[in-house]
């Protein structure tokens, strides 16, 4: 092949690319949910588009990342927070477009690398003794100023009075799905994140894995909220009631979730 | 493998090369010849977005074209689009982030046109557009291929402010590079991999294809003197 026709090659194969237009559902409501519920979501979105043949778009990101940009004018119609306060957030600016509903209650759970807790350890007890070995030289935690599951992980550490002396090897991810994502890279010694992630990047087995109560982080809540945002089009209403179905909250219950208000 | 990202990074890589050649060949034409004392400045302001972080240009590009910035609400209410979180807006962003490499090399190649040749040009009665056309674009025209080829590799692997100012929209801000991210935190590595395997391949077929016609380009030269 001589010079001219590699390069009449790449060329063709550059504006091929761009002139060819894949399938995209450019028009499908756009949804943005907090990254602690995509297995659940994109479960439920797939199932919603098998019975009814529509599709829908879906972003995930930390809660608060997502608020700044719905302020910012990102063009969502639905957003999933992983707490309600990021939705009264949004209700204070006049940004929402519809009542809030709850759709779950999150549930943080402590992950630890094999061999670091006893069998009959209480999770977080065990996990003070680990940190007052030294054994504990990597804990992973979604960050605590913008993912709700990053201010539950602080105040169950704070709670076991455990905060400060952890500081030094916090390794903090941008979001739920980054922390889980650091814990299942290895090398970490334990991650506090959110059981419905930790159970779908099958962080079991790699060690232990344990829900734990809402009293371990007393002063937070995971009562999951999702609101249409202004603009929400009928496409977008009809995903909404799809996502209070008796089929979605099945499913968000068998990711780990909890029924609003069970506890 | 998420084609709509692969098409979107190609379709933004191709928008920011036509919008931004012609500025990177009449700005680096006219730092190469100005006399200005500003032109330290010039150079180091066109050159910042390679020192910067990406995320400091996508933050200011929030900050200034956001839905609550004055600019943000005139360009809502005359165009009716938003710059960020949208396409046009990417395209934007990517064209200030890739100044330097549309710029730079230009600018050296036309500084290599040695001013005898312009004497030359002048005496030989060519206006300076002729000259222009005929003398300095043809010299200067590797400086100009070296700036496409970089400006569409630099494009093809923008991560920093493409999520800051585009988000991860699909199919109008998610490109291949956004893509990736998007598959490891759904801890889908397989998917991840190929698509980065496909961007390695793309950008690599790209600036080879780049360096390999300069160098026939010079081959053909050599030959001909």
């Amino acid at each position: 092949m001589t010079h001219s026709q590699i390069l009449f090659f790449a060329l063709s194969v550059w504006i091929g690319g761009v002139a060819w237009s894949p399938v995209v559902c450019a028009d499908a409501p756009l949804i943005a949910a907090a990254a602690s519920v995509r297995p659940a979501l994109e479960e439920i979105s797939a199932r919603y588009t098998q019975t009814t043949g529509e599709s829908v778009r879906l972003v995930f990101g930390s809660s608060g990342t997502l608020v700044k940009q719905i302020a910012n004018g990102a063009p969502y119609l639905l957003f999933l927070s992983a707490n309600s306060n990021y939705v009264q957030w949004l209700a204070d600016r006049g940004l929402i477009g519809g009542p809030p509903v709850a759709y779950a209650d999150g549930v943080l759970a402590l992950f630890t690398r094999a061999g670091l807790l006893g069998e009959r350890d209480n999770p977080m007890t065990g996990l003070g003794r680990a940190v007052e070995n030294g054994t504990v030289k990597r804990l992973v935690i979604a960050n605590p100023e913008y993912a709700p599951y990053g201010s539950a992980a602080r105040a169950a550490l704070k709670h076991a009075g455990l905060w400060l002396r952890v500081r030094p090897v916090l390794l903090v991810g941008a979001n739920a799905g980054q922390a889980v994502q650091y814990a299942l890279q290895g090398g970490v010694d334990a991650a506090l994140v959110p059981l419905p992630l930790a159970r779908s990047a099958r962080l079991e087995e790699t060690g232990y894995l344990q829900a734990l109560p809402g009293k371990t982080y007393p002063g937070v809540e995971l009562r999951q909220q999702m609101v249409l945002l202004p603009g929400a089009d009928p496409p977008t209403r009809r995903f909404f009631t799809y996502l209070q179905s008796q089929d979605s909250r099945e499913i968000f219950l068998r990711h780990g979730l909890r029924r609003p208000g069970s506890h | 493998m998420d084609w709509n990202a692969f098409h979107l990074s190609l379709k933004l890589a191709v928008w920011t090369l036509v919008l931004l050649l012609p500025v990177g060949v009449v700005t680096g034409r006219w730092l190469a010849r100005t006399q200005t004392r500003a032109r330290p400045w010039l150079q180091a302001l066109f050159a910042l977005p390679l020192v910067l972080p990406p995320t400091v240009v996508g933050y200011y590009l929030l900050v200034l074209t956001g839905a609550q910035s004055p600019i943000g609400k005139l360009i809502t209410s005359w165009f009716g689009v938003s710059l960020v979180f949208s396409f046009p807006g990417l395209v934007l962003a990517s064209v200030l982030v890739n100044l330097p490499f549309a710029i730079l090399p230009v600018q050296r190649a036309f500084e290599a046109v040695s001013q005898e040749l312009h004497d030359a040009a002048a005496c030989c009665g060519m206006n300076p557009w002729q000259a222009f056309t005929r003398i300095e674009m043809p010299l200067a025209w590797p400086g100009i291929l070296s700036a496409a080829v970089l400006t569409l590799g630099h494009t093809l692997g923008e991560f920093g402010v493409v999520l800051m100012v585009g988000g991860n929209i699909p199919g109008e801000t998610r490109t291949l590079s956004i893509a990736i991210f998007d598959r490891v935190q759904a801890f889908d590595p397989g998917a991840a991999g190929r698509m980065a395997g496909l961007l390695l391949l793309i950008s690599l077929v790209t600036v080879a294809l780049g360096y390999g016609v300069l160098e026939g380009r010079s081959r053909r030269t050599r030959r001909s003197s």
